[in-house]
């Protein structure tokens, strides 16, 4: 019987030595997570069971990083909600203002989460973590709060779609411009309920944030997961982070798959979803001329310290375009501080640029950057649905953090060659 | 279980964003999530919608975001039924988890029209459009699901079979 990496992960967790797809199982969970929007329906649930502890103290993350720090007194009061169930439970994974981050950077940053582990959040993008070679899916709050309660969940084993990343992709190229293309090319229900695995010598040009931003996005797909094998560069961002041990999974050679559909890297172009749906790409020389209010370069999509990087490389010396606000967000304190300490922050303050604290706000139209009516921006965050960043006749361009960067500067969508 | 009630229907690729738009997350009163149900989609929907009343739409329903709040400010704003010829994998979960009743059945997408008078039999799957007397038929959940359903969701069925 020969199974997926992500059918060979559920089974390990499952106690038993093979799945199938369609299966169902009962499987051991190595993390539960939830934010400051889906603890507290979590927690109201886990009051009505009448449950006194959750199974393990040190095996739940409770991330605040939607609304925080709070933008109003509702949100204070989700945020108080979830400290205090906090403080009552005795849970070692709390991560509050101070110690913040946007859980799906976070979670790998600080090493809870590593190759071989089964992990369940009450977010959507709780997939990310397959770029360390984990099972990992978003659930609801309530899928959360059964999982705090037991230490378990069901799951329906998925069937996968293959993809091989076929060689090296070129300059201004990057892990957003890869999962765009996929997602515009099977749409955003085109691997629904099934794993999105990645494969094929490409893998090995890809840095571990190029990764994360590509499991990321597996759920615009409608993914239950992405995955990444795992290589040395997992391996060497797992060193001395991960606090367990990690396990080592591989597809087999003859697994069964539904498709396989094959990524030329090579001939990439800076590609951008347009509005309204991630589904909806174009590549650079089919983008028009589309006039933009505001660029955004954060989230659990980009706002990893590669990100910043790229951005600051297009912005240094220039000056953000009159009339654009660029609203610039490291997904955590730990990438805060090396952004600090490699000149990044000036670079941006000089460019005209604002830095914010880590936050959700703006991807999803919490707070930090919300857009009026018929305004435009270039975002590096993952959705572009109606009323996404704002008013519901705004629009929202996703893009990667060269092809926003560089939209910054010209005051218009643009591709980085043009600026560089 | 039986319901009827008149249709609102959609189109495909209905998301969470547009269900409940993340602005209102900042609560987790039903009421109060209800009370913006659809609201980026159909700002009419909660001023029409009665209780009963049944949401028909497209492939992919309720993708996006894992918020729970979407099926919650659905079931709270009084439908009694969602029918979808596809529905994204967190929100299929999360409405049977809540006690929020789906059903895929294309056929029926395919002949239902907005404002029809829709009634189904949950447990046999038989959907009949009252307006036309069309009949279609859903593969319906196997009994525990639809036991986790009429007992008003996941944590409310656990307590109830450990008590």
């Amino acid at each position: 019987m020969s199974m997926t990496m992500s059918q060979k992960i559920l089974a390990a967790h499952a106690g038993v030595k093979e799945v199938k797809a369609g299966q169902l199982i009962n499987a051991k969970l190595d993390l539960v997570l939830a934010n400051d929007i889906t603890g507290p329906v979590a927690i109201k649930e886990f009051e009505k069971a009448g449950v006194k502890d959750v199974f393990d103290k040190s095996k739940i993350a409770l991330v605040m990083d939607h609304f925080v720090p709070n933008k109003d007194i509702k949100s204070a009061q989700q945020c108080k909600t979830c400290r205090d169930f906090v403080a009552e439970k005795g849970l070692t994974n709390f991560f509050d203002v101070g110690r913040m981050g946007i859980e799906h950077a976070l979670l790998p940053e600080q090493g809870l989460v590593g190759a071989g582990d089964l992990v369940i959040g009450a977010d959507s993008h709780t997939c990310t973590y397959g770029a360390l070679g984990a099972f990992s899916t978003g659930v609801g709050s309530t899928d959360m709060c059964a999982g705090m309660m037991s230490g378990e969940c069901w799951f329906k084993v998925p069937s996968a779609i293959k993809f091989v990343l076929k060689g090296k992709p070129s300059e201004y190229i990057c892990g957003k411009d890869i999962i765009l293309h996929i997602i515009g090319k099977i749409g955003v229900d085109g691997a629904l309920y099934k794993s999105m695995e990645f494969c094929g010598d490409g893998v090995g040009y890809l840095n571990i944030d190029d990764r994360f931003t590509i499991c990321n996005m597996a759920i615009e797909a409608g993914a239950k997961n992405g995955i990444f094998p795992v290589d040395d560069v997992t391996k060497e961002y797992m060193n001395g982070r991960f606090k367990r041990q990690a396990k080592i999974y591989e597809a087999d050679a003859d697994a069964a798959y539904d498709a396989v559909e094959e990524i030329d890297l090579t001939s990439l172009k800076p590609t951008v979803s347009f509005p309204h749906l991630p589904e909806n790409t174009k590549t650079s020389e089919n983008w028009g001329n589309i006039k933009i209010d505001q660029v955004v370069i954060g989230s659990c999509t980009n706002g990893h310290i590669s990100d910043l990087r790229i951005a600051a490389n297009i912005l240094k010396g220039k000056k953000v375009a009159k009339g654009v606000r660029a609203i610039i967000i490291p997904a955590t304190n730990q990438i805060y501080l090396e952004a600090l300490r490699e000149g990044l922050i000036e670079t941006f303050i000089q460019s005209g640029a604002v830095v914010s604290t880590p936050t959700c706000g703006p991807c999803l139209g919490g707070y930090m950057g919300i857009l009026a009516e018929g305004e435009r921006a270039v975002s590096t965050t993952n959705r572009n649905f109606v009323g996404r960043m704002g008013h519901t006749s705004s629009e929202v361009y996703l893009a990667s953090p060269y092809v926003a960067a560089a939209s910054a500067v010209t005051g218009r969508l643009t591709s980085p060659e043009e600026v560089m | 279980m039986k319901v009827k009630g008149r249709v609102f229907k959609y189109g495909s690729d209905v998301d969470t964003d547009v269900i409940i738009p993340a602005r209102y997350l900042n609560t987790t009163s039903e009421k109060e999530l209800a009370s913006h149900c659809m609201e980026d989609i159909d700002p009419t929907f909660i001023r029409n919608v009665k209780a009963g009343d049944i949401i028909v739409a497209e492939d992919n329903f309720g993708c996006g975001s894992s918020r729970e709040h979407a099926p919650i400010a659905i079931k709270a704003s009084g439908v009694a039924l969602v029918i979808a010829n596809s529905f994204a994998r967190i929100f299929y979960r999360n409405a049977i988890n809540i006690g929020l009743p789906i059903l895929e059945c294309p056929e029926a997408v395919a002949a239902i029209k907005n404002g029809d008078t829709v009634s189904c039999d949950l447990g046999s799957g038989t959907v009949t459009d009252e307006t036309t007397g069309k009949s279609f038929t859903a593969e319906p959940f196997p009994p525990f699901i639809q036991e986790i359903i009429s007992d008003g969701g996941l944590i409310k069925h656990i307590s109830k079979v450990k008590a």
